[in-house]
């Protein structure tokens, strides 16, 4: 049994077949990579496991409880964390009222009334924030208006942010889209020591082979809506479903 | 000081400074001179300085912080001020009593109201509360007549009950709101030379009640609550995935400054026992989102600054007349004074609305952080000139 178990997931637009019988298992402390030409229904079903979507059929469970149904921060407070495609942060915030944000919703939970107590005597939060943004390397920015930094860092902000919650299940959506080559490496190598370092499990949906390759313990090819094959990444890279699937079967 | 960080306890010590000592500040001219008629220091137009202070630091809360736009504060207002009288009729002249009902009923109104408009975000949620202040305005207006006594207004009579009070003083009159007997009415004039100051009760106490809403403020704007609601304004779909629900936090900070709101429409009626329909009004809703967005929406003393220059413009600029102008320019010959104070005409008296709007564009266009952005480049302006060494030259933004 996997920490997180897709059973039969379908997903209509219309007339159009996002998602059907998704079967998916991630097992725990593993990286699990989705990949599959576009259109293929990749974003779908993560949005689906994250709560902005509610598929038509089947059943998503994270640790034995079924997520559907759940609002994105209950999700969230079960212990999936997500990252976005393009960096989702706190733009008018300073990087280290970034990190506070999460802390505060790690001990709180979803809501909670502290109107008058100061931030700056949550002596212990304050501690961990700074913790995580050494470990990223962004402690001497920790001042800076987020929305001012480069798009590298506000990734790693991002990801801060997720990782200081210790959750559970790191969900990522395409995290080194759009980013230059030594961009990427970095990205690649934080994500690397995060799964050396934590006991989390980690589940990836990119495009870039190089990234997907160099982190994945497991692959699911997904293919219009449905997984073609699921295996380890030394048995996809020859597998002539998914050259068909990349390349189209006309060639 | 009081739990706040050196900058903040700065801050607030420079508004009570400047608050206590307004009968001076607002009075700058002999009460003979031809400029007396800038003093703006007697006692209705400074309680309405911070009256409308307290107004727009509560609006703040929600507008500045949350980005949330609401076109209907003044229906809180309005609730406050109708139950501040009711108490006085029913009660006892006492204004404690009074403004914490007003405050309790506001804070009741802004639930049931942000509860439904809070379903909706950006234009759909400014008109939703547009529409919830102008049916609260209809219904003070006409319908519930029993209960606002409509267009009259609400007022106190000689045959209120007053439970806890006397319906009537010794001598017949209508008796005077209090503060455990210490009426908001008196007032003693200190004269200096020619000048003339007015030490007036009951802006002492609004005074007084401001500068502890201001402190709240400060305090909630420090809070994690104020960090939450400000993460809401930068990014909602972060917070969501982040585990948090912005529902109940925008709802708060709606029931916050709707308590502010009750609380400014509460003493507006101790100062002035009567409650009218025209508070609700649409035009007292855009007005406080003017004072916000002058001020500086989302700073600490931005609204306050705001609210002081829409009240000072409304009160001193309207009685500026046709006599007056022809006073300041007798000494052109006359074919000029004439053609100076028709081109002068239209913006003061009747038409200071119009200066305010030219003010307003120019504050938008050009400060778009209102008049504290203003204050912060003059202050970096003179740090530059001060100091050649660049390192001294701080960037950092104050509140």
């Amino acid at each position: 049994m996997g920490i997180l178990e897709v059973k039969d997931v379908g997903k209509r637009f219309g007339g159009l077949k996002a998602l059907s019988d998704v079967n998916l298992s991630v097992k725990e402390n593993t990286c699990h990579a989705i990949i599959g030409p576009n259109g293929a229904g990749k974003s779908t079903l993560l949005n689906c496991l994250v709560g902005k979507l509610i598929p038509d059929t089947g059943s998503v469970m994270f640790q034995g409880q079924s997520v559907l149904g759940r609002s994105p921060h209950e999700i969230n407070q079960m212990g999936i964390s997500r990252v976005f495609q393009t960096p989702e942060i706190f733009g008018d915030l300073t990087v280290f009222e970034n990190m506070m944000i999460p802390l505060f919703a790690k001990r709180d939970g979803a809501y909670r009334l502290h109107a008058i107590e100061s931030v700056m005597n949550e002596k212990s939060l304050i501690e961990e924030a700074e913790k995580m943004l050494e470990e990223v390397n962004m402690l001497d920015k920790r001042h800076m208006h987020s929305a001012s930094m480069s798009r590298g860092d506000k990734r790693r902000l991002e990801m801060a942010m997720c990782l200081v919650q210790s959750p559970k299940l790191l969900l990522l959506d395409e995290p080194t889209a759009g980013m230059a080559r030594a961009d990427t490496n970095n990205t690649i190598d934080l994500l690397k020591q995060i799964k050396e370092e934590r006991d989390i499990t980690i589940a990836i949906i990119e495009h870039d082979m190089h990234v997907v390759f160099s982190l994945a313990d497991r692959i699911t090819v997904l293919a219009q809506g449905t997984p073609l094959v699921e295996d380890a990444p030394e048995n996809i890279k020859g597998h002539p479903k998914v050259q068909e699937a990349y390349l189209g079967e006309a060639h | 000081m009081f739990g706040l960080d050196k900058k903040d306890s700065t801050l607030l010590l420079i508004v009570a400074l400047l608050t206590m000592l307004a009968p001076f500040i607002l009075n700058p001219f002999p009460t003979e001179s031809g400029l007396a008629q800038f003093n703006a220091g007697y006692p209705d137009l400074m309680q309405r300085f911070v009256i409308f202070g307290i107004f727009a630091i509560g609006f703040n809360i929600l507008f500045g912080l949350t980005g949330y736009l609401s076109f209907g504060h003044a229906a809180f207002l309005g609730v406050g001020s109708y139950s501040a009288v009711w108490m006085f009729k029913l009660l006892s002249m006492n204004i404690v009593p009074a403004i914490l009902l007003s405050v309790v009923i506001a804070g009741l109104f802004a639930l049931v109201i942000g509860f439904v408009s809070l379903r909706r975000t950006g234009i759909y949620f400014s008109i939703l509360t547009l529409a919830f202040a102008q049916m609260s305005f209809a219904l003070a207006y006409s319908v519930l007549t029993p209960l606002t006594n409509g267009e009259t207004g609400l007022q106190l009579t000689l045959d209120d009950p007053r439970i806890l009070g006397a319906s009537a003083t010794a001598d017949g009159s209508i008796p005077v709101t209090n503060l455990f007997g210490l009426e908001m009415r008196a007032a003693t004039d200190m004269v200096v030379g020619p000048w003339s100051f007015t030490f007036s009760v009951g802006y002492y106490v609004c005074a007084v009640v401001m500068l502890i809403s201001f402190y709240l403020a400060i305090r909630i704007f420090r809070s994690p609550f104020g960090m939450m609601l400000r993460a809401i304004k930068s990014n909602q779909q972060r917070l969501n995935y982040t585990g948090l629900n912005p529902k109940p936090y925008t709802l708060a900070a709606f029931v916050i400054s709707g308590m502010y709101a009750g609380l400014a429409g509460g003493l507006m009626a101790a100062m002035d026992p009567l409650a009218g329909a025209e508070r609700m009004q649409w035009t007292a809703s855009g007005e406080v989102v003017l004072m916000t967005i002058l001020g500086g929406a989302g700073t600490l003393i931005g609204p306050v600054l705001g609210a002081g220059a829409i009240k000072y413009m409304e009160n001193i600029f309207s009685k500026i007349n046709d006599n007056v102008l022809h006073g300041w320019f007798a000494f052109l010959p006359d074919g000029i004074e004439d053609f100076v104070v028709f081109v002068i005409h239209p913006f003061v008296g009747k038409g200071w609305h119009l200066t305010l709007g030219i003010i307003f564009m120019l504050v938008v266009t050009f400060l778009p952080g209102g008049l504290v952005e203003g204050g912060q480049r003059i202050a970096r302006l003179f740090n530059r000139k001060k100091a050649d060494d660049p390192k001294s030259a701080s960037t950092e933004p104050a509140e």
